[in-house]
């Protein structure tokens, strides 16, 4: 992500020191991940430190400092939805996928997640790809729905 | 600023608004165990062994002295059953990360933590968080911070700032009650330097670098 | 949605003008098609729904005489895609792009009702067209969400056509900051975020604090898995969270004001920025707001993905850009918060009680509900029940009316065994407890709490040691992490817990658990850590048994845990059907046409596929915990011999 890009965001939030999580946020939406020359301009222009950023950009699950794949698996593992068997339709996709939450798969096609509540309960078990929302989700039903997605 | 009246393990304390308990308590020559408290620091509030219990109509409370002002007519207690097995679960919770800390040795003996009630975890770090402050609030350099939340909490070095500053520096190292900061300082020496330190700023040379 | 551009509003009277002007535009009369485009809808397909509507309405030509509106979301999220019919108020129910023809052609056109998408109650089969007859709506008192599926979120005018802003209105046209605050106060309306703290007096004492700059803030954070109550109302009615907020503002002496939204909630965060731009447009925001002198604005802040920063100082730390981490402070933040300054942090339903208490009283709130609990609250029901959706009552109803007159029950026939509330700092309520009269002392009591309001329902399938381990692990992996006795405290009792769900449990873990418990509530920094062992101590009250079961047993009594069941196909009832074995996906089943199917128990995953596939009519996979699965029959046994179809 060049410069400039950056730089319009911050500007957007006139600088501000106390916006770094909304830079950040606008950042990942549009780049998918946060690479590390993105973070040094921010923290450069924002006049924050260094371990500022490396804990935010840790501690928060929306961000990622590594490459995502081309496709982003969220499974959602709140409560009503586990109540409903999401550990096991969980287990099935990383089977599938070969990977856990929060890895990507080699060739950079999935990258799983799991998500603590979408609010969309009466929709549980529910898996979300790219933003669209897979309801009702079960183990079986899984590799329907990845099978789509190239 | 206004004097304040209060009572600590029975003992009559005068202090000034402002003070917190645990100065308050240590001027009068009471002790209070403390892990993450640095009195060139802002009180951090994390390691929870400097808890003390107060009574105030009738309620009793715990709260961490390193943080609570003194009050007018406040009755402080510094021992009592309860506090004392909740330090004891603290310690060993801690022993179970950094069993051999010089720190913690007299504080187990003390409380009659036994190190081994839990099997030992991976990391010796207790996370008092004394070094990211240290070098945040005084050094003003920010070469160590805190990287993740929760179970996975970790601390790390800033490998190009670790570089610059840190060789000639190194006022954190003692602060450290289980030296897994200078092990983290290692590791990052070892894996992240830029690669040219030939150049940095304090004019250390490759070479110069003794062996830890 | 084709609203004007309007020029600001000046006064409470031009409010009015405007307002009288927009209804003289609109005909009762005229058919109105609504939708609710609401987040699970739109997961359900409304999209599609809608875009039906809008080509099927321009096909036949009825554009000027029908509209179609996209709407926040009613609640009943179990049967969406749904679509209200006004003004005869029919309600259609999963309504899919194939059925809008018909339901232009019949139902606008020729007032028709089509029986198929009614509701239909599952024991009378009597069919309820109206909403207002719908059981699920007749026994909620909708005062708040009620107003969801009347409006577009997007549109300022649909707000104002339902009385929107009357509330700011007489506000600022009269009450002094002391008359709201007293309004709010005898209310009695008491924290809707988990907390239950009055309000009002959290308003007194930031308006009584020193200091010039203060600040009221809106907790959309809505951490707690499994409800989505704020979500439906941010979404839905976004304007009536800023006319709450405006009032409050003005109540403390505050002219800044957050917005602090989840961004797991996109739909939210976009329409309340909409909002927010047409509030500032039409002179509800921004300087001299309707003439009065007072200044207000709002600012949107997205979260990003923690679950802490629910907790009020946490939030505030998020605000000021920083990790969200928990101050130990012992000075309530409404005196020092956001920046040091006083600050007034409610979450959004809290809000959005606040305009209808100005409009219509604290008198009128307070018939509602009981002597500490007053009002309605809406509750997310979730889990293991028949009309998963969000409920609106008042207080003092009882858990078994919730539950089973509106939520419909347990589906499939199952047994209810535990309802849990207050999300991951609440507990499981257990079925003894069922006519229990919701309330915050009522649901603290029982050992649970109203928290923000998540209901999720539990089964006899449900078990209550993988439950407290599930919130276990989940708050590991939420908590900042800052103090011992939580980050330390949960990393062993989740070690434990995950023992005991694996059958490595041993004498003495509960009691380990329960000193850990102990070190948590007494020595935490922060409320997450404090009631971190709520769930699990909640289950230990009342579901002991199960823990023992765990412990001594290795048995799973809910057949739950995967490493303490184990898959079996019954040889007796097994018809070699073969789709559990073409489904599975170890390839652990051996068998084949009239040929018995046995289960390879070191190839199986315990994935349960087998056990979803397998014909109701045979039921032949059953699960077994606590005792040896059956050897496999030999293989001369396994043939099948079919009686011959003639006889």
């Amino acid at each position: 992500m060049d410069n400039e890009r950056i730089d319009h965001i911050i500007d957007k939030h006139h600088s501000e020191p106390s916006s770094l999580i909304q830079v950040l946020l606008e950042i990942q939406a549009e780049n998918h991940w946060l690479p590390r020359e993105a973070l040094e301009r921010v923290a450069e222009r924002l006049q924050v430190p260094k371990t500022r950023i490396q804990h935010i950009a840790t501690f928060y699950k929306a961000f990622s400092l590594v490459p995502k794949g081309r496709h982003e698996i969220h499974i959602c593992v709140g409560t009503a939805c586990h109540v409903r068997g999401a550990t096991r339709v969980l287990d099935t996709v990383q089977d599938l996928t070969g990977i856990k939450p929060g890895e990507t798969d080699l060739d950079l096609k999935f990258s799983l997640q799991t998500v603590n509540c979408l609010g969309c309960c009466a929709l549980g078990p529910v898996m979300d790809v790219d933003g669209k929302t897979h309801g009702k989700m079960a183990p079986s039903k899984t590799a329907e729905v990845l099978k789509n997605y190239e | 600023m206004s004097e304040i009246l209060l009572q600590i393990d029975g003992k009559e304390i005068r202090a000034k608004e402002g003070t917190t308990l645990l100065e308050a308590a240590r001027s009068a020559g009471i002790s209070i165990p403390t892990l993450c408290y640095h009195e060139k620091l802002e009180p951090f509030g994390g390691c929870r062994i400097c808890l003390v219990e107060l009574e105030m109509r009738g309620w009793t409370r715990l709260v961490v002295s390193c943080v609570y002002l003194v009050e007018q007519n406040l009755v402080v207690r510094t021992r009592s059953e309860k506090i004392d097995r909740i330090r004891k679960m603290i310690l060993e919770l801690l022993l179970a990360h950094a069993p051999d800390a010089f720190d913690l040795q007299d504080l187990a003996k003390e409380y009659g933590a036994n190190r081994d009630r839990f099997e030992k975890e991976a990391s010796f770090c207790i996370h008092c968080g004394l070094c990211v402050r240290y070098c945040a609030e005084v050094k003003k350099k920010n070469a160590v911070g805190f990287v993740d939340r929760g179970i996975r909490k970790e601390i790390s070095f800033i490998p190009e700032i670790a570089s610059r500053e840190c060789w000639t520096c190194k006022e954190c190292f003692p602060l450290c009650p289980t030296e897994a900061l200078q092990a983290a300082y290692v590791l990052v020496e070892a894996l992240a330097f830029p690669k040219s330190s030939s150049e940095s700023a304090s004019g250390n040379k490759e070479g110069d670098r003794p062996r830890i | 949605m084709n609203s004007r551009i309007m020029a600001r509003i000046n006064s409470p009277e031009e409010l009015e003008k405007v307002r009288q002007e927009i209804l003289s535009r609109r005909d009762p009369n005229t058919p109105c098609i609504s939708i609710c485009a609401g987040a699970g809808c739109i997961a359900s397909g409304a999209g599609e729904v809608i875009t039906a509507f809008k080509a099927e309405i321009e096909k036949q030509g009825l554009q000027a005489d029908v509209d179609t509106k996209e709407t926040g979301c009613p609640g009943f999220c179990e049967r969406g895609p749904v679509v209200v019919i006004y003004p005869e108020e029919i309600c259609y129910l999963q309504v899919k792009p194939e059925d809008v023809s018909e339901i232009v052609s019949q139902t606008i056109k020729e007032k028709k009702v089509i029986d198929r998408l009614v509701y239909v109650d599952p024991t009378t089969g009597e069919k309820a067209p109206r909403e207002s007859d719908i059981p699920f709506y007749k026994n909620q008192e909708r005062n708040i969400i009620g107003s969801n599926i009347k409006i577009n979120p997007k549109s300022i005018e649909d707000y104002l056509a339902i009385g929107g802003y009357s509330a700011l209105a007489k506000v600022l046209s009269g009450m002094t900051s002391e008359h709201v605050l007293e309004e709010v106060k005898k209310a009695n309306l008491r924290g809707r975020g988990g907390g239950g703290f009055p309000a009002g007096s959290k308003w007194e004492g930031s308006r009584n604090a020193p200091g010039e700059i203060k600040y009221v803030i809106v907790n959309a954070d809505e951490g707690d898995p499994g409800a989505f109550m704020d979500r439906a109302l941010l979404e839905g009615n976004p304007h009536s969270i800023l006319e709450g907020l405006t009032i409050g503002a003005y109540a403390i002496g505050s002219h800044e004001g957050y917005i602090y939204v989840r961004q797991e909630y996109p739909l939210a965060v976009e329409n309340v920025n909409i909002a927010i731009k047409k509030a500032e447009e039409y002179g509800f925001l921004g300087k001299n707001i309707l003439g009065s002198g007072f200044d207000f604005t709002v600012k949107v802040h997205q979260g990003a993905g923690a679950f802490v920063c629910g907790e009020s100082t946490a939030l505030m730390t998020a605000l000021e850009g920083r990790a969200g981490e928990p101050r130990p402070k012992y000075i309530r933040s409404n005196i020092v918060g956001l920046w040091g300054r006083p600050s007034v942090l409610n979450n959004v339903e809290t809000w959005a009680n606040v305009p209808l208490i100005i409009n219509k009283g604290a008198d009128w709130f307070t018939q509602f509900g009981t002597e500490r609990s007053k009002g309605t609250k809406i509750f997310s029901l979730v889990g293991k029940i028949n009309n998963t959706g969000l409920v609106e009552v008042p207080m003092g109803i009882t858990l078994r009316d919730i539950i089973f007159k509106i939520g419909g029950g347990i589906p499939g026939g199952k047994r209810f065994k535990a309802v849990q509330t207050g999300g991951p700092s609440g507990g499981c309520i257990p079925e003894e407890l069922l006519d229990l009269q919701v309330g915050f002392d009522e649901l603290t009591k029982a050992g649970s709490m109203m928290g923000s309001g998540g209901m999720i329902v539990m089964d006899e399938d449900t078990c209550m040691v993988d439950i407290s381990r599930y919130f276990l692990d989940f708050l590991t992996d939420e908590s900042c992490g800052k103090c011992v006795p939580c980050r330390e405290g949960m990393r062993q009792m989740l070690k434990i817990l995950n023992n005991i769900t694996q059958g490595k449990g041993r004498e003495g873990d509960i009691e380990l658990l329960e000193e850990l418990s102990e070190t948590a509530i007494e020595a935490s920094l922060c409320a997450l850590g404090k009631s971190s062992p709520n769930p699990l101590l909640s289950t230990l009250r009342y579901f002991r048994d199960e823990y023992e079961a765990h412990i001594k047993g290795k048995k799973c009594p809910a057949l739950s845990c995967k490493e303490l069941i184990a898959y079996h196909i019954d040889p007796n009832k097994c018809q070699a059907c073969m789709i559990c074995l073409k489904k599975c996906p170890a390839e652990a089943i051996e068998g084949g046409k009239n040929r018995i199917h046995v289960i390879d128990e070191e190839k199986c995953t315990k994935c349960g596929t087998c056990f979803e596939v397998c014909p109701s009519r045979f039921g032949a996979v059953k699960k077994i915990s606590g005792e040896p699965v059956p050897p496999p029959i030999p293989e001369e046994a396994r043939t099948i011999v079919r009686e011959s179809k003639q006889k």
